[in-house]
């Protein structure tokens, strides 16, 4: 399976919402948020609302190709952590697992080092929620909410 | 890649619209973006040059409704046509759900879009997909302009499995929706079949 399709549980979401929120109060973050690589919000924590998560997301995910992009030319394998420094605002990106995006948004009331040492912790426990997903998803016995849905739920939605 | 997420009871869908440069991707999206409902939509976001081509991508992330209590939700996307974006258009079609091919109708691009069509195979294989197996549709764009071909002929050089396809003018708003319609409900079946992502 090139690309297993990605679902999210009950049980796994409360341990990764559990993990992104301690991240903020730790890291003394403005926001936290974690994406998969094709750019879907998965769980995000912190001053969220004046956010548009939706297009950070997307936005993210794409600035995570083109690096990975640049790192296969040059024959890396990924450049796994990136930073950008504003005025205000800060924003530390790392990949974890190869699979999803784990993004701090901070600002100068904590520093790069104590973000960089939090974002290390939590990556790891992340990795093993995401693995313990991915094993569940693959199970053949997994159910998925569509084989309930009919043709016709199809067509209504579609229906003016 | 689609993504199901139990608990906000969402089914997330990634669609790509492809096509060769200027054949009216981002005025697709634009149109859609204009005639939908607030409630129903996000931001659209244009990564584009200053002269307004398209760099990078256009996004637009549109909610369209439940189904049995999930609410559905498209993540719209369109790549670059130009021809020396090709990395880019390999990165933006990742975890693709269904694509929309966006033909120019004018005589003078049908080599233009036999290329794009092809191009377009070649990166889905790139990643293990087949064109012939992930939900896509065929809008033949710019039926206004003069110059163009028919659409029978249109259809046999692009459309030889004949999927769905549809005429359109993208300035106007004419074949928009219907196309758009068309690849989501395309990718949904696909999704309730238990498919998903033309690799499998």
């Amino acid at each position: 399976m090139a690309n297993p399709q990605m679902v999210m549980y009950e049980e796994e979401f409360n341990l990764i919402q559990g993990i992104v929120d301690r991240l903020v109060r730790e890291a003394n973050a403005q926001v936290v948020f974690i994406i998969d690589k094709n750019g879907q919000l998965i769980a995000a924590s912190g001053e969220t609302d004046q956010l548009d998560t939706t297009s950070l997301a997307s936005l993210t995910a794409g600035n995570i190709a083109a690096t990975g992009g640049i790192a296969k030319l040059l024959r890396e394998n990924e450049f796994t952590t990136q930073f950008h420094e504003g005025e205000r605002a800060n924003i530390h990106i790392q990949l974890v697992g190869n699979r999803v995006i784990l993004v701090v948004i901070f600002d100068n009331k904590t520093s790069l080092g104590l973000v960089r040492l939090r974002v290390k912790k939590a990556s790891e426990e992340l990795n093993g929620i995401f693995e313990q997903l991915l094993a569940k998803v693959q199970d053949p016995d997994h159910e998925t909410p569509f084989a309930e849905i009919t043709d016709d739920d199809i067509d209504n939605l579609f229906n003016d | 890649m689609s993504f199901i997420n139990y608990l906000s009871r969402e089914i997330n869908c990634k669609i790509v619209y492809y096509g060769p440069g200027l054949c009216g991707k981002t005025t697709n999206l634009q149109h859609i973006y204009n005639k939908t409902n607030p409630e129903a939509k996000g931001k659209m976001i244009s990564l584009a040059t200053e002269t307004e081509r398209t760099l990078f991508f256009d996004f637009l992330p549109l909610a369209l409704g439940e189904i049995r209590g999930f609410k559905t939700r498209f993540h719209l996307y369109t790549v670059p046509g130009q021809v020396f974006y090709d990395a880019s258009r390999k990165l933006i079609l990742k975890g693709v759900d269904g694509v929309v091919f966006v033909a120019d109708s004018q005589i003078a691009r049908m080599e233009a879009n036999i290329e794009s069509m092809e191009n377009l195979r070649t990166n889905l294989a790139e990643q293990g997909y087949s064109l012939d197996k992930l939900p896509h549709v065929i809008q033949y764009n710019k039926r206004d302009m003069p110059g163009i071909a028919s659409v029978e002929e249109l259809r046999q050089i692009l459309n030889p499995n004949g999927v769905p396809d549809f005429g359109a003018v993208a300035t106007t708003g004419e074949g928009v929706f219907e196309t758009l319609k068309a690849i989501a409900k395309l990718v949904l079946t696909e999704l309730k079949r238990g498919g998903g992502a033309g690799g499998r």
